[in-house]
């Protein structure tokens, strides 16, 4: 039986890992994750979950306690922000190439520098070729649900990934809303017992992990992880349809808002969605055929589907919360436009930076990039492709 | 129903063969990995001035003094000698020589 709560989305996660009563979680607090590893102190302080806290003293050292609990064959959870990520960097890397599916709360916030500890996303988008999962949600249902759900997917024998579970810094983090949760027996039988096939505390059959892997090995284990990250588009979509029939709540590679008949739409990730789900609905209301895709899986990307949700529209605007420094447009973008390139040729594509260090995002700022759309799909012409909503010109 | 790991350390096996992450389910394996080519100088056992001291073989960083099953060393094991020459500055006989490779 689900019941009605009303959380901020880090309390929603961090009851959620109540409710898995992970073996390990090794945590640094930093602004705005900093409540997750609190608020479950505080359930270990208070005997309500069995889990082995590690207080650790940087970043690094939480991912590296992950990895080396998760090999020896501990369900393992963290939690961090922006410039923390960015510390567990060379971590990241080893966790998804040993394929331990360590589980990460990623509170998106705008990486340094300047010192900002307010929300975008060029925390997690610069760790989209780690080698992670990646599940972005729009609220702090999603944070939950998709956590949930993570400890799942990354666990799975063809998967053996880590993923994280990514929500915006204090639009979701800190916001209370209301949220329906699922009962503790629910979860624990969801997520199930960490069953791996080898890890280091089975005194049966010993392994070692991490050895070096010379010219002759590397390239073979390099090409058998970026098939973990194929097969998880499958396992994402299973745990998802396993995931509805216990809440009713349905999850895919991303959603699709009114896109049935649309003829001009947006992509966009996270807290930004619900604002722009509003701007769709006037339109709509007005009879302008607008339509909106909201990524929730963005690594793996979902190429061959997001193809097909958009190759009636006629124009399209990519946003981007987090700038590529390419002096080619956002990390979205060129990810949607090479998913299109040879796909869908006909679309007129066009990208926008907006949000950066927390900048507030207005429905008038996105009314006026569907204006834009709309002129598009009418001229035909598409005009600059790279460009920027909120920023004082 | 667990998977069983297979060791796959052979130099012709394919990705889809190899084990997960780099994980070795095998003890000694270090054995399999010739490091031999390594070297650019090489130890030269001169059997005749040789006492059996066994002062070379405790500090070879490798093993590669074989010694036999009467306690004796044997000749070198040059699939994994890296001729760091720690054999030849230890030898009080000058029993090992190190020569061009």
């Amino acid at each position: 039986m689900a019941k009605r709560d009303r959380l901020s989305g880090n309390e929603a996660v961090a009851v959620a890992m109540r409710q898995i009563n992970p073996d390990v979680v090794a945590a640094f607090p930093i602004t705005p994750s900093t409540e997750v590893p609190q608020y479950f102190a505080s359930f270990v302080a208070d005997g309500k979950v069995d889990t082995e806290f590690i207080p650790v003293e940087s970043e690094h050292s939480a991912m590296s306690a992950c990895i080396g609990a998760q090999a020896a064959g501990a369900r393992t959870i963290t939690a961090t922000s922006a410039n923390g990520l960015a510390l567990m960097w060379e971590m990241l890397y080893i966790a998804a190439s040993s394929r331990l599916p360590v589980t990460l709360a990623a509170v998106n916030r705008a990486l340094s520098g300047p010192i900002n500890i307010n929300n975008d996303h060029s925390d997690t988008m610069g760790a989209r070729d780690s080698g992670w999962i990646q599940l972005y949600g729009e609220n702090n249902q999603e944070a939950y649900d998709n956590l949930i759900q993570a400890v799942k997917i990354g666990e799975h024998p063809d998967v053996m990934l880590p993923v994280m579970d990514c929500y915006d810094g204090f639009i979701t983090s800190h916001a209370v809303e209301n949220i329906e949760l699922l009962e503790d027996d629910e979860v624990k039988a969801f997520v199930g017992e960490y069953n791996p096939d080898f890890y280091l505390n089975d005194r049966e059959n010993p392994i070692s992990v991490g050895p070096l892997d010379s010219v002759s090995h590397y390239f073979e284990h390099k090409r058998l992880q970026a098939e973990a990250m194929k097969n998880a588009k499958k396992v994402i979509l299973e745990v998802a349809a396993e995931f509805e029939k216990l809440t009713g709540r349905k999850y895919g590679l991303f959603e699709e808002y009114m896109m049935e008949d649309a003829e001009i739409a947006i992509v966009v990730i996270n807290s930004t969605a619900g604002t722009a789900k509003e701007v769709v609905k006037s339109l709509r209301a007005k009879g302008v055929k607008a339509g909106l895709i909201k990524i929730r899986v963005y690594r793996p990307f979902p190429v061959d589907e997001i193809v097909k949700a958009l190759k009636k529209v006629k124009a399209l605007a990519v946003l981007d919360k987090c700038d590529s420094f390419n002096a080619a447009g956002g990390p979205l973008f060129t990810d949607v436009t090479s998913a299109l390139y040879g796909r869908a040729d006909g679309i007129k594509v066009i990208n926008y930076i907006y949000g950066l260090g927390g900048r507030d995002v207005k429905t008038d700022d996105i009314e006026k990039v569907y204006e834009r759309l709309a002129d598009i799909a009418k001229t035909g012409s598409v005009g600059e492709i790279y460009n920027y909503f909120g920023v004082r010109e | 129903m667990r998977r069983k790991l297979k060791l796959s350390l052979d130099s012709d096996v394919t990705w889809k063969e190899i084990s997960p992450g780099g994980v070795i389910s095998e003890a000694g394996n270090a054995e399999k990995f010739k490091t031999g080519d390594w070297r650019s100088i090489r130890p030269v056992w001169i059997v005749e001035k040789c006492t059996q001291c066994m002062l070379c073989f405790p500090v070879c960083p490798d093993s590669s003094i074989p010694v036999d099953a009467e306690g004796k060393r044997t000749e070198f094991d040059f699939d994994h000698c890296k001729g760091c020459g720690v054999c030849a500055q230890v030898c009080p006989f000058d029993a090992i020589e190190m020569t061009e490779n």
